[in-house]
């Protein structure tokens, strides 16, 4: 009961303070002919959350070639209250995940990301708007999810990496319903996972012309005590002439995956 | 063994598609709905599937059309000879390897065509000469082709010594037939346009490629820079939206099996002309690897359903099995021999 109430509690104020942020940015932020906000553009983090979602330190990388510049920068977090509630079981499985990293950790391999993974690795994505369907399109790996805004209620046909999206309109923030995930997928390089049951409500929130607050809440009672949330600002990237560029990265882990299988590779 | 000889048929008839619905425009003229930006509504999803041939038959020669008999006639035995191959595979252990059977195949008109060929230019309906000296090699389903690095082919090989000596659609690079230009194939002839009032994106299911066509007349990208599926920039002519697109990596064809396609400048056309249909024209112009440009058209008629995620990669047990079973086959024929296998 105690945790209850204390997670309403940051539930709320949390919510009070993305209220205010909106309520600023209401009448500056640009919006489509139906009056939705247009969150069209190109969009990053910032941070090191693709490192770890929970607080870290600096550490040295595990390429020694690459020296400082493959080095992990430290980062705040970015779970609210800090720390993943892992059931005990599954806190043993990340921590085994994290001892393994390199031979386990999907994105070393160049497959799909995932929700919300997909939204703060260190690449921009874009946002294509329409009044019925959205499409969320990713530097890395090419990977894509099309929102669809107009058939609440419906269901995964079919489980994928990207998952089956809803999205609808609370106000100003544009609240997106994640499911039918596929359980291999993670959700940093820090050994945090989850598993087929997953369920993520993301929400973007306008909080000025060139930023979105992200929130993600995080459900699956399969690993986790209790829902979770995580949240950071989407910057719009203002390059000059910005456009996503080739990331399809196949090519690139093909000697790691397959390398072995060569003619003449040692056995 | 059942897909290669299903295939084969196909080949064999090399016959073109049916159609109901005349490709000539109707005495009312069609008025394109719009978007709320004011643009030619062409969102939402578009079966590109077609059995018309892409170039003419010889059996035409300079004939342009059928009759809407001659095509429902065609069609009919198009889809009569594929219910009897499906009927055929029922309950048979067709393939052990997973590979596709004849419930895959989705290559039947869309009841939009009565042309004899896909090429509409050259009038004769057949793409222009390659330029001497030019490589083609065109991959295909069964033996390895006798080829050279790089493979520039979509599917096959041209042996199985590593990743790069299969075809880019075996690596999961690139889809079997989406393009750019995306042109009708045996299976998955689905593309999803999306519209903003600055950019649209082509988003064919295969291979979960999304085009992002920026509409805003920036410039081209640096010369530089090279993509897998080129860079594009959008205009409207009227009520078509043409999309040019360049920087094609050296790694692709320049069209099908010919050249490579760093030089090519693609240009497509979308047009609405129906509630129910986009035509789709597309034309190839490189002069290092075709003697001239040439234009094909591809009626598409509006999917009810919804785009699929295309994972490949993730699910690619098909090229280490490749690769692994040539190793394990050296393996073995080295014992045969007496040798030390290492």
């Amino acid at each position: 009961m105690k945790l209850v109430a204390w997670i309403s509690l940051v539930g709320i104020s949390l919510a009070g303070l993305a209220l205010a942020n909106a309520a600023h940015a209401a009448d500056k932020i640009a919006r489509t002919p139906d009056g939705k906000p247009d969150l069209n553009g190109i969009w990053q983090t910032m941070g090191s959350a693709h490192w770890n979602l929970e607080p870290h330190n600096a550490a040295a990388g595990p390429v020694t070639a690459l020296g400082a510049l493959g080095a992990i920068p430290g980062g705040l977090g970015v779970v609210e209250g800090g720390r993943i509630p892992y059931k005990p079981e599954a806190a043993k499985q990340r921590a085994d995940n994290k001892a393994n990293w390199l031979e386990r950790d999907p994105l070393v391999k160049c497959y799909l990301p995932g929700v919300p993974r997909a939204t703060y690795l260190p690449h921009p994505f874009q946002i294509v708007q329409e009044p019925n369907t959205m499409l969320i399109t990713y530097e890395f790996a090419g990977a894509d999810r099309i929102v669809y805004m107009n058939r609440p209620g419906s269901r995964a046909q079919v489980d994928s990496w990207m998952g089956y999206n809803l999205g609808r309109w609370e106000g100003d923030t544009l609240v997106i319903d994640v499911t039918g995930q596929m359980p291999d997928s993670w959700l940093d390089s820090a050994g945090n996972f989850h598993g087929p049951n997953l369920q993520v409500q993301e929400r973007y929130t306008p909080a000025g012309v060139n930023v979105l607050l992200y929130q993600a809440t995080i459900t699956d009672p399969d690993v986790f005590t209790r829902p979770w949330k995580i949240s950071m600002p989407l910057y719009r990237r203002l390059d000059k002439n910005m456009q996503l560029l080739d990331f399809k990265c196949v090519e690139f882990v093909e000697e790691l995956l397959y390398g072995k299988y060569r003619k003449g590779a040692a056995q | 063994m059942r897909t290669l000889l299903a295939i084969g048929v196909i080949a064999a008839l090399g016959v073109p598609a049916h159609a109901t619905e005349p490709a000539k425009p109707s005495a009312k003229k069609y008025v394109v709905p719009r978007t709320e930006s004011g643009q030619p509504d062409l969102r939402g999803v578009w079966n590109y599937g077609s059995d018309t041939p892409f170039e003419r038959p010889a059996q035409y020669k300079d004939r342009e059309f059928l009759t809407p008999e001659e095509a429902a006639a065609i069609s009919k035995q198009i889809r009569d000879r594929s219910a009897q191959l499906e009927a055929g595979d029922a309950g048979t252990p067709i393939d052990p390897t997973g590979g596709y059977n004849q419930f895959w195949m989705d290559y039947f008109g869309q009841g939009a065509n009565l042309r004899t060929s896909l090429v509409i230019d050259p009038p004769d309906g057949r793409m222009p000469p390659v330029q001497p000296g030019v490589k083609v090699e065109n991959g295909g389903l069964g033996p390895d082709t006798n080829g050279t690095l790089p493979v520039r082919f979509r599917v096959g090989g041209i042996n199985k010594d590593g990743p790069e000596s299969r075809g880019l659609s075996e690596r999961c690079l690139m889809g079997y037939s989406s393009g750019p230009p995306f042109v009708p194939s045996l299976y998955n002839n689905i593309v999803q346009i999306f519209q903003t009032g600055t950019h649209a994106v082509i988003m064919t299911e295969m291979i979960h490629d999304a085009r992002i066509v920026p509409l805003d007349g920036r410039p081209p990208l640096d010369p530089a820079l090279t993509q897998w599926s080129g860079d594009s920039r959008g205009r409207w002519e009227g009520d078509t939206l043409v999309v040019e697109t360049r920087n094609f990596t050296d790694k692709t064809t320049s069209f099908r099996g010919a050249g490579a396609g760093k030089d090519l400048h693609l240009t497509e056309r979308f047009t609405r002309v129906g509630p129910n249909r986009v035509d789709y024209q597309f034309t190839i112009d490189d002069p290092k690897t075709y003697t001239k440009p040439f234009t094909a058209l591809i009626p598409m008629v509006r999917a009810d359903g919804d785009l699929y995620e295309y994972a490949c990669h993730e699910g690619n047990y098909g090229l280490p099995n490749i690769l692994s079973g040539a190793r394990q086959d050296e393996h073995e024929a080295t014992a045969k021999q007496g040798g030390t296998p290492k």
